[in-house]
């Protein structure tokens, strides 16, 4: 037989584009991760505690236990993703090995090393990484990343952050594919980023892998703007399960399941007011949110990793 | 020529892209009106439950299937083969278009981490065709009236009946095109009598 090939880039990033124009949700437990897949979520992240959470009770955030994470693998028929800490590339070889579909990389936990990322080359399973501009999104791709997200402020449920970024690397792609080639050494030399991938961009006009918007986004306009601002899908954290907080049992699942489907709803039809305007209506309340301006330094999770 | 790419999730740009450099014109499909004037259109890759739902809530599973009996050609990759199968083993629930009469398995073969790429044979193609499955779905069961196109590791991998065509890779994503020009030139060939129902 024809020999097979694991694990190249073509299979690593191709799986990425299949996530475009979807959600992906955290989860904490099988039903909140049968209520995501029900709503249409295209992959869940299984995580022991959402950042809004994390945030609140402080310590040092891990990866999560292997246990929880095969209850949601078993729970669900969609990917599942798992996060692992900065650095910390045996955490990752453990999620390699149970199986879970993609690592991401992140901020939200405590980091591992404070000035490397690991070598994602090494992995058979794909990994997304948070990026705060074009630089950081490049350095994540030369290491193997095959997916970026923002690095909004995780457990807010305010989008400002997510904004920030996504506008600061779709400003710099616009910029790369106006220059000419000669100014492209001094842009790599300028933002830390390799020459090749600089190159690449100012080609083909996009990052060589998709760019999701990450943290803060809480409603369906704020992934539909997300949408219209360039990134290619949208990872929804606190958003949806912090969201009716007042109510319990089979009225907080119900308003959960609206809520999601909503922002499914939204990332699809994104250039559609009308549809926005629809799945926006009685969707009750939200998760209340943080205002960043009251976070200190250390609490801002974006400035970890580099 | 005029071809759509349903356009609700997944990787409907590259199949765009691809159709492009072929020269046809493409519309993103994500309502039943712009389904108008097409000869052809491609499900995409992506998550098959995602798309099952988003498919259902503006009317587009009925709408595809009308365009298909009023004389569109139809191709699904991946997800989107799950799409147009008659039967889905242990998902008897999951939406599905009915269309083709093969039975396929979801995420058959293997999760992420066994997803992988290969040289394919293709009938009528002179060289191999790199194919990249993605938790791809395995086609267990065909019915007689369909013709197996290719197969990998002793199941049909690609196949067509008529008009409706199913890939459980992504043909899309290797940079060869000429699975798009098939499509194109074999099963695009007839003039659409799709009418999109008035409001």
């Amino acid at each position: 037989m024809v020999e097979k090939t694991k694990g190249s880039i073509t299979v690593k990033t191709g799986f990425a584009e299949m996530f475009k124009g979807g959600v992906i949700m955290d989860v904490v437990d099988a039903e909140q991760a049968r209520i995501a897949e029900e709503a249409g979520a295209v992959a869940v992240m299984a995580l022991e505690r959402v950042p809004a959470d994390i945030r609140v009770q402080g310590g040092v955030a891990r990866m999560s236990d292997p246990g929880m994470i095969e209850s949601i693998i078993g729970a669900v028929s969609i990917p599942v993703m798992a996060k692992v800490r900065i650095g910390h590339f045996v955490e990752a070889q453990i999620l390699e090995s149970l199986g879970v579909d993609f690592v991401d990389e992140s901020e939200v936990l405590t980091p591992a090393d404070e000035s490397f990322h690991i070598d994602k080359h090494a992995f058979t399973v794909p990994f997304v990484c948070g990026a705060t501009n074009i630089g950081e999104a490049l350095r994540r791709v030369g290491e193997g990343a095959s997916m970026i997200r923002t690095k909004g402020e995780a457990g807010t449920g305010n989008v400002v952050e997510a904004v920030r970024h996504a506008r600061s690397v779709v400003g710099s792609i616009r910029q790369l594919q106006s220059m000419s080639r000669d100014e492209l050494m001094t842009f790599a030399k300028d933002h830390g980023a390799p020459f090749e991938l600089v190159l690449s961009v100012h080609e083909e006009g996009r990052l060589p892998v998709v760019n999701f918007a990450a943290g803060g986004v809480a409603t369906p306009a704020d992934a539909a703007l997300m949408m219209q601002l360039g990134m290619d899908g949208v990872f929804v954290g606190s958003g949806i399960f912090k969201s009716a907080a007042s109510l319990s049992g089979k009225d907080r699942s119900e308003a959960w399941m609206k809520r999601a489907q909503a922002i499914v709803q939204a990332v699809t039809h994104y250039q559609n007011p009308s549809v926005l305007a629809e799945v926006s209506r009685n969707l009750g309340e939200a998760m209340v949110g943080i205002n960043i301006d009251t976070l200190s330094e250390e609490e801002l999770l974006a400035s970890r990793g580099w | 020529m005029r071809v759509g790419v349903l356009a609700l999730q997944g990787a409907f740009r590259e199949h765009k892209l691809a159709f492009e450099r072929l020269g046809a014109s493409v519309t993103e499909v994500r309502l039943p009106e712009q389904l108008e004037g097409l000869l052809g259109i491609v499900i995409p890759g992506g998550e098959s439950t995602t798309m099952a739902k988003l498919m259902k809530i503006y009317g587009l599973d009925r709408a595809l299937t009308d365009f298909y009996r009023g004389g569109g050609a139809l191709w699904g990759t991946c997800a989107g083969a799950i799409a147009v199968s008659s039967e889905i083993v242990d998902f008897p629930d999951q939406p599905r278009l009915g269309l083709m009469p093969i039975s396929v398995a979801r995420n058959a073969y293997g999760r992420q981490v066994d997803s992988f790429e290969v040289d394919l044979e293709i009938a009528d193609f002179v060289t191999p065709f790199r194919a990249i499955f993605i938790r791809a779905p395995r086609i267990v069961g065909i019915a007689p009236s369909v013709r197996v196109v290719a197969s990998y590791a002793g199941a049909p991998v690609m196949v067509r009946q008529g008009r409706i065509m199913a890939t459980v890779f992504h043909p899309e994503l290797s940079g060869d095109d000429r699975i798009h020009g098939y499509f194109l030139d074999r099963l695009c060939s007839v003039e659409s009598q799709y009418q999109p129902a008035s409001q």
